[in-house]
């Protein structure tokens, strides 16, 4: 479940030390955009030290590093990948020789520090228009690839066109990023709203994401956790809905029925599917904050 | 008749001051005051010595105290809370014999028992008619509450009203009334209104102290307390504030109309009040404009006296109708004694206030606090101070949830039902031990004592050591 993935820059210990109580799924620690290029050491000696030292109970830590067109990226995954983070986020990922190049340096890694090759998982994000066009073949790209992940601000400015709102200019990449990761059968997690002031805005944009297939959405600052968390969680009537299925596939069974129907609609595999995901999500969000 | 004097000086010769008496002031100017500053140094340049000081609170903008305080004008210190700069000087130990710590209820009730004697007391007040009407709700130095002028203008033996906004007699608006009242005097100023109180209180956006907030008002919905009738209080700090933003939004989601909030009074509680979350208001002192502004134009805003807020010897006070208080704290130990009286390294930067004696009375007292500051733990085994015991403390609530007070198995039970994180006292000092380490305790602590602070019965609950 990552339903909130909550992006922390990765050289401000404060922020870091409360990162896994924030309420997000998933924490980015951030080594690239966050940290300028004279912070870089720093930032990746801070990340490296909150994995080794510090734990994120129910939290899912995420490295997000630097480019591979960039001389960061080696230096970022030596000192990252035998600390185990359970998943790295390449950036600018454009094609699947992006993903194969990285996969093949973090195995390397792996096997130097007997860690099993695969332990760490790969999210890439995309935010290119060749990245786009080839996302398909990026989720496919390795076993480690258990996302991927929407970056409209760098696509916009790739796409030449101005970020709005409302997102028109991003709708195709939106469609494009969740056909593509369902192919692949693994996940696609929508960018960040950016006008941390709108809660209007971002409750409008996470709903938005939802209804296209996002598993989850991207958040710039804590204050808009608990909104896309809201949002992605199941709400009182699916979680009814989906145990009314169910039971009514038990009574089914009991009754020696082949076909098995509800409110007037057959339940097929993908109804059962969808709800046993929707229980899954409410076993897990036992309470808490929020509701 | 007119009490009406010229100046400070001729007030002090009437109301027959003399070395070695005991003077008293009010806090409701706060960082702006002028008043304490010109009566002591009137007095200082008419050669009186050997002077106790009662002052209900004291701020860095009365640092020219510390300099009567060296050449011997003021030997003795009795307040509730002093700050920063003032707390530094305490505790490099200036002053020969202790500093007299009480909380904002039991300095009114040791004032009307005779306890603590005033001699005379000199009371700055917004507005004045020339018989000693006053109040602090209008004028150009409006403070809102006179709430802790009160009891020292009823018990001292001799009341001077300072105003700089005197009006025709009678004043209509009468927070202390003039059979109290000996001398008045007007001045130019009494204060400068911007360090008086703050245009508005803000709303944190401190992602952690928002988190702590929310678990706070989930809390007190969790507690069974949060239903028609509720009653509250709150701190202006970050956290608190937040905290009664959340709590704001369930009572208006449930249609829950409480019946009053208390103590000092913020913008915020003024607008839970209008939005219907409150019946009353009942305001021992405000904290900002929307406060004041409230207390002198609707009648739903009553002020009211530290005594009747929470005096532990009144027959009644509104802190014993409380339901729910939200405070803050510097420390607090294993055994939830919490500290607001001395920073991590010892030295005075605070006091009671009302603290101890709301946390004493109210049916839920929750302490909302991060767990670590600049690397300081929260949590410790021994509180450098004791200002509130452990006795009056129910709830601890920090980022990572809730720690419930051993002795509260009713609210553990309820809060677990309700599925909030719940922390044991010992495994958040371990969590905050392994985040910032072992701190060595006081190192520069010296032997002498320079503050005793006395528990809501007059006892001595701590003492405060010297910073060497």
């Amino acid at each position: 479940m990552r339903r909130t993935m909550l992006f922390l820059p990765g050289n401000n210990p404060n922020m870091i030390v409360n990162g896994g109580l924030l309420g997000s799924d998933s924490i980015i620690l951030d080594l690239e955009d966050a940290v300028s290029p004279d912070n870089k050491d720093a930032a990746r000696n801070l990340v490296a030290q909150t994995l080794k030292s510090l734990k994120f109970p129910g939290c899912e830590v995420i490295v997000r590093l630097n480019g591979l067109d960039t001389p960061y990226w080696k230096d970022d995954l030596k000192k990252i990948i035998p600390l185990k983070p359970d998943v790295v986020m390449p950036t600018k990922v454009s094609g699947k020789e992006y993903i194969e190049t990285l996969d093949a340096a973090m195995t390397e890694i792996e096997e130097e520090n007997g860690i099993p090759v695969g332990t760490v998982k790969i999210l890439a994000l995309i935010e290119t228009a060749a990245g786009v066009e080839h996302a398909y073949d990026i989720a496919c790209a390795s076993k480690r690839m258990t996302g991927v992940f929407l970056g409209a601000e760098d696509l916009t400015a790739d796409l030449r066109c101005a970020r709005t709102k409302e997102g028109g200019e991003i709708a195709y990449a939106r469609g494009r990023l969740v056909c593509a990761a369902r192919a692949a059968g693994i996940d696609a997690y929508d960018c960040p709203f950016t006008d941390v002031e709108d809660t209007e805005g971002l409750e409008k944009d996470t709903r938005l994401a939802k209804s296209l297939g996002f598993s989850g959405k991207a958040a710039i600052n804590p204050r808009q956790v608990d909104c896309i968390n809201q949002v992605f969680s199941p709400t009182a009537a699916e979680i009814e809905y989906a145990k009314e299925v169910f039971k009514a596939i038990e009574e089914g069974k009991k009754q020696g029925k082949g076909a098995v129907s509800l409110r007037g609609k057959m339940i097929d595999a993908p109804i059962v599917s969808r709800a046993a995901t929707v229980l899954d999500m409410a076993e897990k969000l036992g309470g808490g904050i929020p509701e | 008749m007119s009490k009406l004097v010229s100046s400070i000086q001729e007030a002090i010769e009437k109301s027959g001051l003399k070395s070695g008496m005991c003077i008293s002031f009010h806090h409701h100017l706060r960082g702006g005051d002028y008043v304490l500053n010109m009566v002591m140094q009137a007095i200082a340049d008419m050669g009186i010595r050997d002077l106790t000081v009662n002052a209900s609170s004291l701020f860095d903008c009365h640092m020219p105290l510390m300099d009567h305080i060296r050449n011997g004008v003021v030997t003795g210190l009795e307040t509730d809370y002093v700050s920063g700069g003032i707390g530094r000087e305490l505790s490099a130990g200036i002053l020969p014999k202790p500093v007299v710590f009480r909380t904002h209820g039991l300095r009114p009730s040791d004032i009307a028992t005779g306890k603590s004697h005033i001699d005379v007391a000199f009371l700055a007040a917004p507005t004045s008619d020339e018989m000693g009407n006053c109040t602090g709700k209008c004028g150009p130095s409006a403070c809102g509450s006179l709430g802790y002028a009160m009891a020292d203008a009823m018990y001292a033996d001799k009341t001077v009203i300072i105003t700089d906004n005197l009006v025709p007699y009678p004043l209509e608006k009468q927070s202390i009334t003039e059979d109290y009242v000996d001398y008045v005097v007007k001045v130019d100023s009494i204060g400068d209104p911007k360090g008086i109180v703050s245009g508005t209180t803000r709303m944190p956006k401190d992602p952690v102290a928002l988190r702590i907030a929310a678990y706070a008002a989930k809390a007190i919905e969790a507690s069974g307390l949060l239903k028609d009738g509720f009653s509250f209080q709150t701190g202006a700090g970050g956290a608190s504030l937040a905290a009664a933003s959340y709590l704001k939004d369930i009572m208006l989601k449930k249609g829950i109309k409480g019946s009053f909030a208390l103590g000092g009074i913020t913008g915020y509680l003024v607008e839970m009040m209008e939005s219907g979350c409150f019946e009353y208001l009942q305001d021992v002192q405000c904290f900002d404009l929307k406060a004041v502004d409230s207390i002198n134009r609707d009648p739903r805003h009553i002020e009211i006296s530290a005594l009747h807020y929470a005096g532990p010897t009144a027959k009644s006070t509104a802190a014993q109708a409380l339901d729910v208080v939200v405070l803050g704290a510097t420390q607090m130990d294993v055994n939830f004694n919490v500290n607001v009286h001395t920073n991590s390294s010892g030295y005075i930067m605070g006091g009671s206030g009302g603290h101890t004696d709301v946390a004493a009375c109210a049916k839920m007292t929750m302490i909302v606090a991060p767990l670590s500051r600049a690397r300081m733990s929260l949590v410790v085994d021994r509180v450098n101070c004791i200002s509130t015991p452990g006795s009056s403390v129910d709830v601890l609530v920090t980022q990572y949830g809730v720690t419930v007070n051993p002795a509260r198995t009713d609210l553990l039970e309820r809060f677990k039902e309700w599925k909030l994180p719940v922390y044991d006292i010992h495994e958040l000092k371990e969590i905050a031990d392994g985040l910032n380490g072992m701190p060595d305790p006081n190192p520069n602590r010296g032997d002498r004592v320079v503050a005793e602070v006395l528990d809501r019965d007059g006892s001595i609950l701590d003492r405060i050591y010297q910073v060497l």
